[in-house]
């Protein structure tokens, strides 16, 4: 066997630290090394055409490449030795900036350790074999979790690039958050204005099939060919049925169900239909405050009903759809304040969340678009807004920036002072972050020339007086404690995941992040995939976001999702375990702790039972491998001989004599 | 079954608060709660020393934290805000290697481990219970409106104490209530009242503790009750000097809770030692038709 090393310098990344040409030097006496040199910068253009020409020009069978993380580069350099006409898995890449030259100083050890890390590679490509993935059929149809806006926007631009598309919402209505939303900014125009028409695109697109008031209750399968379990929930309507009349709801005589599309403002029936614009615009009845369904005594809608719709025996159904990708859009929940005490959240009815503010500005909102106090009716003539409740804060758990509460606290307050004239508007802040078009030129306008009153400063306590309520704070640029009395007090409070979003990752067998967001597969450079391959990200589920950014990110993940399938055909990843038939003695331990249900039980010709791996939904984890007592489990490319010998290279070094 | 509690007064329940030990112990007895208050205790580190050296407080409180142990006791109770600080800081520091190393090496007897210390009000909270006191009651407080206030450190930091919420805690409310009293929705339970200002800022406290008065006397309420010896002190004793400073005349007695608590489980005045109040609660307790 011929083998080529390259050690990079990375500029001075790696040569400031690590001296690259005794690294080189060093590597030329190493079994079957043919050449070794180093070079600047490896992975630009010059850099890979030193590879190609090397392995022409010495006769090469692989090639190690001494840099940066696998994670940075490796495919880049296994197209390059493909390129040189070699098997792109007859090579190796040993990390010597981010686990040598970044974290030690010491030049003459980094050296040493880079030329360790060297020899293992060598010592690893030496029994590396030639391996070729698999081509396999993908089923060109599409999986969007979420209704909001971002999943809107993904399931249109799959379904208008030729996908078929499956909508999974859970409640009873498309929109999500936009759907509430009185007006967005910068541009203070009318939210159902910019979404009604994209729901009723998604109603009338003949490739879109939308599962309202459902869930996904399982995903098995792989990229290409995932197959979705999707839950149904009993909605004690026939939707085939209803046409959305709302005689129903006249005269349903259960007026204490919650309404989360007003935010709770206002008390709903049992039966309902979340909004006038809803897609579907069908009737559910929630059974937890139905009179029939609790008590057996009512039958009102059934009996108003014109269509016959009510059926009171409906149970969940499932449903399975088979598809070749997923886009998670299931994005965001907001904070719950009552976790502040000190701000009285839940306690004074005057103190109330953002999100209740605006459906209180909706002209379709619960009190026709009035803004008023929810104690008694009262027109507020003073309005305190309180950023980032919610956000920005360690002690609560929530240190990240929720990035659009400064945004929507001054469209609030530009609005308070459209709906009252002459209102006094505040807005405590710690800082304002407006980095969106046209967003700091729209902060200006609130202070400017809508006279908004913006304290930089936390409040401390919010309590009442008579009937009104004092909100006690600091004004950190006047470094003094400032009192405000408000009418009305809104909690500009943060974003937090989706509930479920944790359930939700174990099923897609993704990561999520410490906060409950779903993680990208690399923040940088993966920003809509994930780690499971076919599984994309859209919107606020992968981080708070705002419109525009949620829109971005899930045409993004639709253009994602169309390239997939653009070939027709998906490529395997050859790296993934093997069974000997002839080592394997069928306990089927590796089918037992397989996370990934990659491994099925197989009746040879023998009649014996033996373990089989399905090449397409094995990760390549090893679980099994290490479980294996027989060893009959290998990691295609990660045997027990490669590692192995990787640390018999590493422990025929000397250990360096320490200070 | 309640787990024995060791109990460690501090040095404000043998001098300035002795009512708030008395009344205290009282309503324990009353309510089934052992307390056995540990032998020979000293100081808990907390003021002075705490602010010169945290290791030698953290010794200081560690002694009376490994006395408790050695007697066999599960936890410690304590009344005051401020040696339940030092005591659960102590004990959190016990419970890592180097720091009971450090503080070890200051005792003669060395302390292997933290133990659980508990204000006053969590324990009678959560050993007694408003049900329990409710059931107890004799002499309901009813047509007494109290404001509670529970000062700035009994429930903080958070982190550290760990007990009800720290921003609106609720606890010695639902004691209150229990007991038939009108509890106030009182906006500033966990304000500061400035009593350790009192010598070199004495504007501050008259701001401070002027602004607690005013709110309690505003919400119309009789009485305020309070958890903290120096709280009570600066908020009773100091309240002519206050009141002098906003030109506001106040009369709001301040008892402690356990005072109320312990009249409402008919304990006599002298075993609560309502005598020791600066200001006259006769008039808010003839409400009570229990006689001035
Ligand atoms: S009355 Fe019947 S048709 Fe009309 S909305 Fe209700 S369920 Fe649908
Ligand atoms: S049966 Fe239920 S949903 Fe229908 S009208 Fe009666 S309470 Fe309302």
């Amino acid at each position: 066997m011929r083998l080529g090393v390259f050690v990079c310098h990375c500029g001075s990344n790696i040569a400031a630290t690590v001296d690259c040409a005794a690294v080189a030097e060093a590597a030329r006496a190493m079994p079957d090394v043919a050449f070794a040199a180093d070079s600047i910068y490896t992975c630009s253009e010059p850099g890979q055409e030193a590879i190609v020409a090397a392995v022409a020009e010495h006769g090469l069978d692989g090639v190690v490449v001494a840099s940066c993380s696998p994670r940075m580069h490796e495919r880049t350099f296994r197209r390059t030795v493909a390129r040189a006409g070699l098997n792109p898995y007859m090579f190796e890449m040993a990390n010597i900036r981010e686990h040598v030259s970044w974290v030690g100083r010491d030049k003459e050890r980094n050296t040493a350790k880079a030329t360790d890390l060297v020899r293992m590679a060598v010592e690893k490509l030496r029994r590396n074999r030639p391996l070729t993935p698999r081509e396999f059929p993908a089923t060109r149809r599409v999986l969007v979790i979420g209704g909001g806006v971002a999943g809107i926007q993904a399931a249109l631009d799959c379904a208008d690039g030729g996908l078929e598309v499956v909508l999974v919402e859970r409640t009873a209505s498309i929109g999500g958050k936009m759907a509430q939303l009185d007006k967005t900014f910068p541009t203070v125009d009318c939210s159902s204005c910019v979404l009604g028409p994209r729901m009723v695109d998604v109603a009338q697109h003949p490739d879109i099939t939308l599962y309202a008031y459902s869930e996904v209750a399982a995903v098995s399968g792989w990229v290409g060919n995932f197959e979705v379990s999707i839950r149904r929930k009993a909605t004690y309507v026939d939707w085939n049925k209803c046409t959305g009349c709302g005689e129903c709801i006249k005269k349903c005589p259960a007026k204490d169900a919650p309404d989360p599309f007003n935010a709770g403002l206002a008390p709903a029936r049992a039966i309902n239909i979340p909004f006038p614009q809803a897609i579907p615009k069908k009737a559910v009845i929630n059974a937890a405050h139905c009179k029939q369904l609790t008590t057996g005594k009512c039958g009102v809608c059934a009996k108003v009903c014109p269509s016959g719709a009510i059926d009171y025996a409906m149970t969940d159904t499932t449903v399975t759809e088979k598809v070749g990708a997923v886009i998670v859009a299931t994005g965001y929940e907001l904070f719950d304040p009552t976790v502040y005490g000190q701000y009285g959240g839940g306690r004074y009815p005057d103190v109330i969340t953002s999100m209740q503010y605006e459906r209180m500005l909706s002209a379709s909102g619960p009190t026709g678009g009035h803004v008023v106090r929810p104690s008694d009716g009262r027109e507020p003539q003073s309005v305190v807004f309180i950023q980032c409740v919610g956000s920005r804060d360690r002690h609560i758990g929530r240190p990240y920036c929720s990035g659009f509460c400064c945004m929507y606290t001054a469209k609030q307050a530009i609005l308070t002072r459209d709906h009252v004239p002459g209102a006094q508007t505040y807005v405590f802040y710690m800082d304002i972050r407006s980095p969106g078009k046209g967003y700091d030129e729209f902060i200006r306008r609130a202070m400017e020339e809508y006279g908004v009153r913006y304290v930089r400063g936390r409040v401390s306590r919010i309590f009442p007086k008579g009937d009104r309520l004092v909100v006690r704070g600091a004004d950190t640029l006047m470094a003094a404690q400032v009192q405000v009395e408000a009418d009305l007090v809104v909690l500009a409070v943060g974003a937090e995941h989706a509930p479920g979003a944790q359930e939700l990752a174990a099923t897609l067998r993704v990561s999520i992040d410490e906060h409950g967001f779903f993680l990208e597969g690399h923040p940088k450079l993966k920003p809509v995939e994930t780690n499971t391959a076919g599984v994309y990200l859209a919107g606020a589920c992968q981080g708070p976001k705002d419109i525009p950014a949620s829109v971005s990110q899930a045409s993004a993940a639709a253009a994602k999702v169309l390239g997939l399938f653009a070939r027709g055909t998906l490529a395997s990843d050859p790296q993934v375990a093997l069974v000997d038939p002839r080592r394997c003695v069928g306990c089927l331990k590796c089918l037992k702790t397989c996370p990934f249900g990659a491994i099925r039980e197989e009746q040879g010709r023998d009649g014996a039972v033996r373990a089989l791996v399905v090449e397409t939904v094995c990760q390549g984890c090893g679980v099994c491998c290490v479980t294996c007592p027989q060893g009959a489990v290998q990691l295609q490319h990660f045997t027990d001989d490669q590692i192995l010998a990787e640390v018999e290279a590493l422990c025929r070094t000397p250990l360096p004599t320490c200070g | 079954m309640s787990p024995a509690f060791a109990y460690y007064p501090g040095c404000s329940l043998e001098g300035t608060a002795v009512e708030y030990d008395r009344s205290g112990r009282a309503c324990c007895a009353v309510l089934g709660i052992e307390l056995t208050e540990i032998p020979d205790w000293s100081c808990c580190g907390s003021s002075p020393a705490h602010a010169v050296d945290t290791v030698l407080s953290g010794a200081l409180a560690a002694r009376n934290l490994g006395l408790a142990r050695q007697g066999g006791f599960g936890g410690v109770v304590t009344p005051c805000p401020n040696c339940l600080v030092n005591l659960r800081t102590a004990s959190r520091d016990l419970d890592d290697p180097d720091r009971r190393a450090r503080i070890n090496a200051l005792l003669s007897t060395p302390c292997e481990g933290g133990l659980p210390a508990v204000s006053l009000l969590q324990a009678l909270h959560e050993q007694a219970g408003p049900a329990a006191l409710a059931a107890a009651v004799v002499r309901p407080l009813a047509g007494l409106k109290v404001a509670p206030y529970y000062g700035c450190i009994l429930h903080r930091p958070p982190g550290l104490m760990a007990f009800d919420d720290p921003e609106n805690p609720v606890a010695m409310d639902q004691l209150l209530e229990a007991a038939g009293a009108e509890v106030v929705a009182f906006p500033f339970k966990t304000e500061c009242c400035g009593a350790s200002y009192g010598v070199p800022r004495k504007d501050l406290v008259m701001e401070l503790s002027g602004r607690l008065l005013e709110a309690a006397a505003d919400l119309g309420a009789d009485a305020l009750a309070v958890a903290c010896p120096l709280c009570q002190m600066n908020l009773d004793l100091r309240q002519d000097q206050i009141a002098a400073s906003r030109r506001r005349a106040f009369g709001i007695p301040v008892f402690y809770f356990t005072q109320l608590l312990g009249l409402a489980l008919g304990l006599g005045r002298a075993d609560l030692g309502l005598d020791r109040l600066v200001v006259d609660p006769g008039p808010a307790l003839r409400k009570l038709g229990t006689g001035g």
